[in-house]
């Protein structure tokens, strides 16, 4: 079947098989940002937004972001906001593997818009399904409370 | 010191965080064949038959491989030093299948969907065999899970496959059953540790082609090139030459990469069909088909005077290896070698025995290394011989534990699969560690309160030591090629797995050179491209390869003088090299004009050298850790409150980087100590294959950790680094095991530390 989504502001017209996963199908059109990193929605590395809003793109049908919007980190490289959360974070070394970063920044960058000066229990929260097993997660929280501090 | 000692920013990181497409699977040709595994649903059986006609007939697969289409050459997969200290117990198909996941068959398609069809046509026919799922009683059992007659091992791992044995380690020193009976004091307890699961965030993954010169390419997520090819040429019959390796950015190892996982599969499909090919592991096979940490159990006897002067430590192990014998002897001898000569003060030490085969999912290298299994066993023994001495447990280590300048003739005796090395600590800031630690926990007032209520605080504490490298074995090399712009390029067989070795090592070829970290192009690693290095593991890569790099550097700057001097025709001693400019007393040139004149009009040459280092020792990180829990009587329940980490891994080339490489091996150390447990039925197959059931700590579950580097110095290190890759891992256990029993009364001597067992022991207690 034939879908439209308007990736990082670009209409795209695709064909897909009503199977098949939006992560796997960003993947074949070569937003190789977007990871797979687990069978079963748990890890977050494979996170995109649809219409701004952050989604497990291994856990959503592509027929189901017929006529959405969806944005991957490589939609976002000229974001300021961006900018600012990954010199943060590559400011605390909390980039290590890397393999959960975009998914993480994409939660962080709908966070900032979703929490008004919220708590770090708030922050842990909502970035709970965004699992690392790098970095012990503390680092990236600093980096995390610095671009808070500093942006809002 | 400009470059070193700085908290730079990582060189790839800004590609990693914008998601370029840099590892493995991102990378691989889009007309690669997608390579399937069909994979045992028994824990031991032998295939009958296999019927792979339906498979094949079906259009869009183009290869099926069983294991009467491979060759048969036995070969460990474990990535480690040659000659290999793990036993040839692995075909690459073989007609035995020894674990629920093993490989039975390979099917290569045209895409994934019809590769997973023709897996399903598959018809198999097994002989189910008695499989040994319980490692206390493997040794002897009368199901023999590797009957086969070509099975090997070098002649220093003492494998007894007909008693399910894949290694056995003894050593001991002094009269220990006179110093037990001498002594004031006696603990003697058994404790176990469960097997734990890598969890690296980017699964397995390879792929292979063949290049114009009709040679076979891999592209892995390993932390081993040097080895993967190594051992791919072995299982494979080829020539290494023929072979070529290259590892791109890597999702996370922890040793779990320290092998060869699908790299045989593709390989073979590319040889068979000439055409590119990728397997990347679902989450599902990568809990069930690769490598867990090796359970181990520990009956720990300790001897003491009553001033709580250890006289006796005597270490009895059992290792369970799973179906193969992957790093079975060397996890064993780190149990015992990385552990004990932090009490070097005793006069009796002795360690062995077995490491067992069962049919469980093989056990591998993982962060910590044996050392973390062996540390909660003698750190919570040592707890407890604090409290039958009434004293204090920071007492009891301070009074026994190691110190700057020291030895232990455990050095000696024990390495990893061999002999050791005899050292001296040079450096060794373990004393600082503990009691920094204790003031930042505020021990003295938090150890002594009282413990009342429902909800009940408690502290506790460990210490621990790694390596760096495996001294006298593992060998690290590097290249650097000046650029004719003044820049260079850095040529490292070392794998950056996450670590931020690129940047670190960069940072050391530029401290040397005097020259900023950026004019220094790190590459690693291409077995073509790169000079050897063993790879990532062993806590090596900053020590072994760093060491590596620095003489890299040092040669070149002399090389650099050298070419000046022919350029102003003057003696080599008259010239200097400051990092920009090429000077003798009358005359300068800038690096860049040098390297420009070189390339393209005078005196014309390359200017490249190499360095290569092997320790001739192993110096210790050390790391006192501090817990504070919340447990709550009613439900068990244990919080970690605060977690505080004193780590001594020398001078930290970036101490960020550093930094997060404790935090990280802290958060798998909690990980292990409570949450992580994997589950097997009574058929051996696995009911923790997904992150679902698999609990990883998540960012809710790591509250307070508090890292702290010591300022240190080791000599033979370059710029006084040690290692840092592993030390962080190893302490959660023990301190928070005794914590809780200094919280609530009750002692958990089984891994993990779950509601359960506390509520359980608590009952226990108030009967
Ligand atoms: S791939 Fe793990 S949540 Fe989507
Ligand atoms: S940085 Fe490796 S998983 Fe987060």
């Amino acid at each position: 079947m034939k879908i439209k989504m308007t990736i990082n502001n670009v209409l795209k017209e695709v064909e897909v098989s009503p199977s098949e996963f939006l992560l796997d199908v960003l993947r074949r059109l070569d937003y190789m940002s977007v990871k797979k990193g687990c069978d079963t929605g748990t890890c977050g590395v494979c996170t995109v937004l649809m219409d701004g809003k952050p989604v497990l793109s291994c856990s959503v049908l592509a027929a189901s972001a017929d006529g959405h919007k969806i944005t991957t980190i490589e939609g976002l490289r000229d974001d300021p906001e961006f900018k600012a959360i990954s010199q943060a974070l590559l400011d605390e070394g909390a980039d290590q593997c890397g393999f959960c970063s975009p998914g993480l920044i994409l939660n962080v960058y709908a966070m900032k818009r979703d929490l008004k000066n919220p708590t770090e229990e708030e922050m842990k929260k909502y970035l709970v399904g965004n699992l690392c097993r790098c970095t012990g997660y503390v680092p990236q929280m600093r980096a995390i409370k610095k671009y808070f501090e500093v942006r809002s | 010191m400009k470059e070193v000692k700085r908290p730079i920013n990582k060189v790839d990181g800004y590609g990693l965080v914008s998601g370029q497409p840099v590892y493995t699977d991102d990378l691989a040709p889009k007309n690669s064949l997608v390579v399937k595994i069909l994979r045992s649903p028994h824990a031991f059986a032998r295939i009958k038959n296999i019927n792979t006609e339906k498979a094949k007939s079906l259009e869009g697969v183009e290869c099926v491989l069983t294991y009467k289409d491979v060759p048969r050459n036995i070969f460990t997969r474990a990535g480690q030093g040659y000659p290999e200290p793990s036993p040839y117990d692995k075909y690459i198909l073989d007609e035995y299948v020894r674990y629920v996941g093993d490989e039975v068959a390979v099917v290569a398609a045209r895409d994934e969907f019809t590769a997973e069809k023709a897996l399903k046509l598959l018809e198999v026919e097994y002989e189910v065999l008695e499989p040994v799922l319980d490692f206390e009683k493997s040794k002897g059992s009368k199901s023999i899970i590797h009957p086969e007659k070509d099975y090997k091992s070098e002649s220093f791992v003492s494998s007894d496959p007909k008693n399910n044995i894949a290694a056995t380690y003894e050593m001991s020193i002094g009269d220990i059953e006179k110093e037990i009976e001498e002594s004031d004091v006696v603990v003697k307890e058994r404790f176990y540790t469960q097997a734990q699961a890598h969890v690296m965030m980017e699964p397995h993954a390879a792929y292979s082609y063949i290049d114009m010169q009709g040679r076979l390419v891999i592209v892995s997520s390993t932390q081993v090139p040097f080895h993967v090819r190594r051992i791919l040429a072995r299982a494979l019959g080829m020539p290494i030459k023929k072979i070529r390796v290259i590892k791109p950015r890597i999702g996370g190892g922890f040793g779990g990469k320290q092998a060869i996982h699908g790299e045989p599969y593709v390989a073979l499909v590319t040889l068979k069909t000439g055409k590119p090919a990728k397997v990347y592991y679902t989450r599902k096979e990568v809990f069930e088909s690769t490598y867990t940490r090796h359970p181990m159990r520990f009956d720990v006897t300790i001897g003491a005077d009553k001033n709580g002067k250890i006289n006796v430590i005597d270490v009895r192990g059992l290792s369970d290896t799973g179906a193969y014998g992957e790093h079975a002897l060397t996890t064993f001898m780190v149990a015992g070698s990385k552990v004990l000569p932090m009490y070097n003060k005793v006069k009796a030490v002795r360690f062995g025995g077995d490491v067992v085969y069962t049919n469980h999912p093989p056990a591998g290298a993982y962060r910590g290394y044996g050392a973390i299994q062996a540390n909660f066993a003698i750190e919570s023994a040592m707890d407890m011989l604090a409290e039958k001495l009434n004293m204090d447990p920071v007492k009891l280590r301070e009074i026994n534990m190691i110190r700057e300048n020291e030895t232990s003739p455990i050095f000696k005796i024990m390495g990893e699969g061999r002999e050791g090395v005899d050292m001296i600590v040079r450096s060794c800031k373990l004393d600082e560690c503990v009691e920094k630690g204790a003031k930042k926990i505020d021990w003295e007032n938090k150890f002594k309160a009282k413990k009342e209520g429902k909800k009940v605080k408690g502290v506790g504490m460990a210490i621990a030591m790694q390596g760096s490298g495996i001294a006298k074995i593992d060998m690290g090399a590097a290249t650097l090629k000046l650029n004719e712009d003044g820049s260079f390029n850095l040529l490292i067989g070392a794998t950056d797995i996450g670590t931020g070795s690129d940047t670190i090592l960069s940072q050391i070829a530029a401290e040397v050179l005097n020259v900023p970290t950026e004019s220094i192009i790190p590459y690693s690693s291409d077995t073509d491209v790169t000079p050897f290095d063993v790879g990532a593991y062993a806590s090596s890569t900053t020590y072994v390869s760093g060491n590596a790099v620095r003489i890299a550097a040092e040669k070149m700057k002399e090389e650099i003088i050298k070419a000046g001097a022919e350029y102003f025709e003057v003696p080599i001693e008259e010239v200097e090299f400051d990092g920009k400019e090429i000077k003798t007393k009358d005359n300068k040139i800038t690096l860049q004009k040098l390297a420009e004149i070189l390339y393209y009009n005078e005196n014309q040459k390359q200017l490249s050298t190499t360095g290569s280092y092997v320790g001739d020792e192993s110096p210790s990180p050390f790391m006192a850790g501090y817990a504070e829990v919340e447990v709550d009587t009613e439900t068990g329940k244990v919080d970690l409150l605060n977690y505080v980490a004193v780590v001594d891994c020398g001078t930290p080339i970036n101490p960020n980087l550093a930094k997060v490489q404790v935090e990280g091996g802290l958060a798998q150390g909690i990980g292990m100590a409570m949450y992580e447990e994997v589950i097997y039925d009574k058929n051996g197959r696995l009911l923790t294959n997904n992150m679902m059931n698999y609990k990883i700590p998540s960012r809710v579950d790591i509250k307070n950790l508090d890292v702290e580097l010591v300022d240190s110095y080791e000599p033979t290190g370059p710029f006084g680094a040690k290692s840092v890759g592993e030390i962080g891992i190893d302490t959660p256990p023990a301190a928070i095991a005794n914590a809780v029993y200094n919280a609530v009364g009750v002692r958990i001597k089984d891994l993990p530390i779950t509601p359960e067992k506390v509520l359980k022991a608590l009952k226990e207690k108030q009967n």
